[in-house]
This record gives structure tokens, sequence and C-alpha cells, in this order.
């Protein structure tokens, strides 16, 4: 393996073909090696001059100065190939043992027939489409029967769930996220304000922002902000931990240990996120009310005039469609999540696609939900 | 690299890997310590001991992974951790490494794996990277499984297609950790003779971590057993005549499976 004296490595590769009655003799000279690769003959320039003398024998020797590694077996592995594919005789036992030696391993096991992949027309690309579609659906709908079946049990208290998980979930989705939440609510509010304000403000009403800020932070954004944030902090989380388990073989164990899945990880990371997320909405509801008082206070309304006018704009009712969102956002943000983490592939680059697939999802029934709440509560006239 | 001069004479640096006072340590935790033996060229040596005993972390130790709470290891007269970026890029262009776990990138196919110390370290073209993952494949017995992705292939045939890229650079240096963990009796004993022909035809150096009989009566040149209790090398020398002349009875009981040898 230490190469032979150093000069011998510039020698530069070259090879002469001489036919004699159907065999062709090759001969290899110089240094075919890896580190003068860019100055070797490519294997299909060599098989195509040898080709070019049309032998059924190719016979190898070697030339002056005569080094190789894996540069040259590569080469002599595919015309190797080559011979066998066009039935040449494939002599190279004047080459050194250990060449020999590898082209032998190296031709032992037969090639394994690649699969031309087949082509897939348009008819069957839609058929595809609606198979994989139906397939999502169905997936869908047995994951939210399995979690609801597991909540049945919960309530009879037979489910296989550890309090435990639950407060270190809580703990995990609730205390935790206040800051990023306390951010995005603040700034939110902010926005709301500042964009109401310059409309209003041609009006003549700009106290009316409170309003707008009190009625737009408790009904509408405070629940999707801090949807939005737990779908990309928690939903993300939950599918990486569960798709890793499953790439551990930790899902199976689970499963022949006769436990279910969802009830024994599913649950406790679900109703911490329903446990929390109202809390967290609300929490989000006050401080974009401070963000809306901050900029208002700075638009001549003053900080009582604001405050009145959040008091006098806001129900019970308002606070509630709020909460109930908030709670039902919980609900699909823990589906999401574990459903691809517990369905996830085995493989590390099968839990990154889990866990995009996680917040993706996430995000899509979050907003599907909300706009079929917002119908709701319309025709109820919450 | 390679080459016909695996015999290479007498060289005047007959050790590739010495270790020298090694202690190792996790946080507070004494792995193993007073480790002092050498790996001489062209070997095939193998660490072994019970479970835990800190063979894998030996290892990682020698690959410049871990750095020794004590003592130094040198590879080919060099520390890794004192060396210069550029002298440890050269030492890690000379090595190659297949994990227990296998360590392929999940989200490359087979030729794609081969093709990443490539890229690295060659200045080959596309083709000539598609040519030599061919070959290396064909050379495990993965021929025509270039376009796979590690997850769609046998356990046995992964810790293959590690070899395969371990060896896609030639190195001089081959290490192997538990390469037949997880292997039937018949896929560990290939892996071991493909092992000895590679490194037969191409020369150069083999480290194994293993605690398969088999395998190391098989292949085994030289070794050395670490030992879980007492936390340190117990003998130094080739298995078999360990397995007679060991003065320490825990390391002929391994070696005879715990009956009297």
């Amino acid at each position: 393996m230490q190469s032979g004296s150093a000069n011998n490595s510039t020698t530069e590769a070259t090879f002469s073909v001489r036919a004699n009655a159907g065999t062709a003799l090759i001969e290899l000279i110089g240094s075919w090696r890896a580190a003068s690769v860019s100055a070797l003959p490519s294997a299909t320039h060599l098989i195509e001059t040898i080709d070019a003398e049309k032998c059924t024998r190719w016979e190898f020797q070697p030339g002056a100065d005569f080094a190789w590694d894996s540069a040259c077996m590569t080469r002599l592995f595919l015309c190797a190939r080559h011979c066998e594919q066009q039935n040449i005789e494939f002599d190279v036992s004047a080459l050194p043992a250990g060449i020999n030696k590898l082209l032998t391993v190296a031709s032992a096991v037969k090639p394994q027939d690649k699969q031309d992949a087949a082509r897939i027309g348009v008819l069957q690309r839609i058929r595809n489409g609606a198979r994989s579609l139906k397939k999502y659906v169905v997936d869908f709908l047995g994951f939210v029967g399995a979690v609801i079946l597991a909540l049945i049990k919960l309530c009879s208290n037979r489910a296989n769930m550890r309090a435990r998980d639950f407060f270190y979930f809580v703990e995990q989705c609730g205390p935790q996220a206040l800051g990023i939440v306390a951010l995005i609510a603040v700034l939110v509010g902010m926005i709301l304000a500042y964009l109401g304000s310059v409309q209003l403000r041609q009006f003549g009403a700009e106290v009316y922002v409170a309003n707008l800020v009190t009625l737009g932070m408790v009904r509408e954004m405070g629940a999707l902000m801090t949807a939005v944030i737990m779908a990309g902090r928690t939903g993300a989380a939950y599918a990486a931990q569960l798709g890793t388990m499953q790439a551990n073989e930790e899902i199976d164990a689970i499963t022949t240990l006769g436990i279910s899945p969802v009830e024994y990880l599913v649950l406790p990371r679900m109703l911490a996120l329903v446990a929390v997320m109202p809390l967290l909405c609300i929490f989000a509801d006050v401080l974009g009310l401070v963000g809306g008082a901050l900029v208002a206070t700075g638009m001549d309304v003053s900080f009582t005039q604001f405050i009145s006018q959040a008091r006098v704009s806001v129900g019970f009712d308002d606070i509630a469609t709020g909460v109930f969102k908030s709670i039902v956002f919980a609900i699909l943000i823990a589906i999401a999540g574990c459903q691809a983490g517990l369905q996830s592939g085995r493989s590390s680059a099968a839990v990154g696609q889990a866990t995009t697939r996680a917040v993706v999802n996430a995000i899509v029934y979050l907003v599907i939900a909300d706009a079929a709440l917002n119908i709701l509560y319309d025709k109820l006239q919450l | 690299m390679t080459n016909s001069s695996s015999d290479g004479g007498a060289n005047a640096e007959t050790n590739v890997i010495d270790v020298r006072d090694v202690t190792m340590r996790y946080g507070d935790r004494l792995i193993q310590s007073n480790l002092n033996f050498p790996i001489r060229r062209g070997d095939i040596f193998v660490i072994m001991g019970g479970s835990g005993c800190g063979k894998s972390t030996l290892l990682k130790h020698m690959i410049g992974l871990q750095q020794p709470a004590a003592g130094e290891i040198l590879v080919e007269g060099k520390n890794f951790f004192t060396a210069t970026p550029e002298q440890q890029l050269a030492m890690r262009r000379n090595w190659g490494i297949t994990y227990q776990l296998g360590g392929l990138f999940s989200d490359l196919t087979l030729a794609e794996n081969i093709a990443v110390p490539l890229q690295q370290y060659t200045q080959f073209s596309v083709a000539e990277i598609r040519d030599t993952a061919a070959y290396k494949l064909a050379l495990v017995g993965l021929a025509g499984f270039d376009d796979f992705y590690p997850a769609e292939i046998s356990g046995g045939m992964q810790k293959r297609a590690a070899l395969a890229r371990a060896i896609a650079l030639d190195p001089e240096l081959l290490f192997f950790d538990e390469p037949s963990a997880g292997l039937d009796p018949l896929s560990s004993q290939r892996l071991d003779e493909l092992i000895v022909q590679i490194r037969e035809s191409m020369g150069g150096t083999v480290v194994i971590v293993t605690h398969e009989l088999a395998s190391i009566f098989a292949i085994a040149t030289n070794s050395v057993f670490l030992d879980a209790d007492s936390k340190t090398q117990l003998d130094y020398g080739p298995p078999r005549e360990l397995l007679h002349n060991s003065e320490h009875e825990v390391v002929r009981r391994f070696l005879a499976r715990g009956e009297k040898p």
C-alpha cells in the first residue's frame, strides 16, 4: 500500500492495443492511479478503443512502470462487465495478483437487474393522485377514530396513559412557550392598531382602534397566532419525537407490549396541549391589547379611553368563541403532529419529512377549521 | 496507496497506531485506563472484550471523535488532537470507517453515499465517481444496487454498503465497529472474508471492534483484550495464543466461551 517509488507516479498512463487472430492484446503502461486521474483514459474511451478491434478475447498485460489502484480497478471492472455482456473472453491473468483477486470478488455476485421505472400515463397519474388522496383521508379519519376510542377508554379510566407524561408535556408546551407567545401577541396587537388607526383616522374615529384591536385579538388573532406558534413549536416536536421512536423501533416495542401507542403516546400530548392552549390564548389576548394600547396612546387616544372602549366592545361570548377556537386548534395540532410521527418512515430522512408534514398539515387544518368556525359563529349569531 | 507492494519490505515505521498511557472517561465515569499497545502495519487487529468495556469508545478515540482524558494515540506517528487542520484532513483521508449502525446517509442512494468521500477528497468527474461507486458496490457484492436507498436493503447489505463507502478512497487504515452485529453467521462470515480479501489485495491495516469469537479466530492476526471490571487492558497478542497461554483466566474463558480451554 505504500506507493512504490515516488517518481513512478508521475509516469503518464497510456495503453496500446494490438489485435492478433481475434485476440486483443492490451498493454497498460504507466501509473494508473487516482492521483493522476484526470490524465487517465476514461473507461468509455478504453472500451470503445478496444472494441474497435472487434476481437473475441481481451488480454491485458502490464507495461512499463505499471502501477495501479482503485482508479485502474474501476476501468478493468467496467471492461470485464462489458466483455460479459458481449460474450468476449476477458483475461487479466498477466496483471498483478491483487487485481485478479479483486476482480474475482467484484464479479462474484451477479448484478441486480435495474428495474426501469415504467412510463406513467396521464390517466395513471390521475388515478395515483386520487388513490393517495383517498389514503390521506382514510389515514386521517382512522387516526382521529383511534384517538376518540382512546379518549373513551380514558373516560372509563381504562386507558394506558401515565399522568406523569401529561404533566411533563404541559410543562413543555405551556410555561416554556410563554416568551415567544408574548412577543408575537404584542407585535400582532401593535400591527392591528396601526392598520386600524390609519383607516379610522380618515373618519375621525380613531378611538375605535380599541374596539378593532380587542375584537380582533379576542375573537381571531389570539387563538390563531398562538396556534400557529404551537404548530411550529410543539406539533413539530411531537412529530420528531414519535418519528424517532418509530425509527428506533420503540413504537413496535410499545405495541408488542400490548400498549396502544395512541393511548400511551398521543393522549398525554394531546391533552396537555388542550389544557394549555386556552390559557395561552387568553394570555395572548391580554398582551395583544397591551400592544394595541401602546400604539394607540401614541396616536391621541388616551390609555383610559382605550380601556373603556375595549371593555364595552367585548362580551363574554367573544372571549368564549376565541377560547373554544383554541381548544379545537389544540386538538388539530396534536393530531397533525402525532399522526405524522406515528406514520413516519424508519430513517432519519423520513423523520425530517414527518416533521415537515406535521407543521404543514397543522397549519392547513387550522385555517380550514378557523374558516368553518367563523361561518358557524355567524350562522349562530354568536 | 494500494497495490503490489503491500508486503512493502521492512518499513522503518512498523507501528501504524500507537496507544500510549491512554485513559478514557465519560465525564467523571472512568471507562478504561493505562492502555498501552501498538498496532503493526498490515495487521488485522481486534479490540475485544465484554459488552460495555469501552471497545467502541477506544475506536472513537482512535478516529479522533473523542479525546483521551490522559495519554495520547499516535496514528502514523501523529497525534490527531495536536495536528493542524490540514494534517487532520490528510489523516482522515487515509481512514475508512464503518459504524455500528452502518452510518449510511439515509437520504442518499448507495451510489451517492459512496460519492460523498470521493467528492470531498478527489477531483473525480461525475462519470468517474459513478463508475467508481459501481465498482466498489460490486466489490462488496452489491452490483446493481446503485440507486437503492439504505432503507430499501437488508441489514447485512447495509453493512456491506457501509464497507463500500469506507473503501471508496482506498484507505490505508480501515476501522470497523462491530461489523457483524445483527448479522446471521453466514452473512457475518461473508463480511469477514470480504474484509480479509480486500485487505490482502489492497494492503493496509484493519482495526476491528468485536466480541464475535468466530470472527476473532477467523481473521485476527493480533488483538488486545479490554476488561470491564479492572478497567484496563488485560492482554495483548494473537487471539489463538491468548486462548491457551493468557495469564488471565478472564481472557481464556472469554475466548473459550466460558468453557475450559
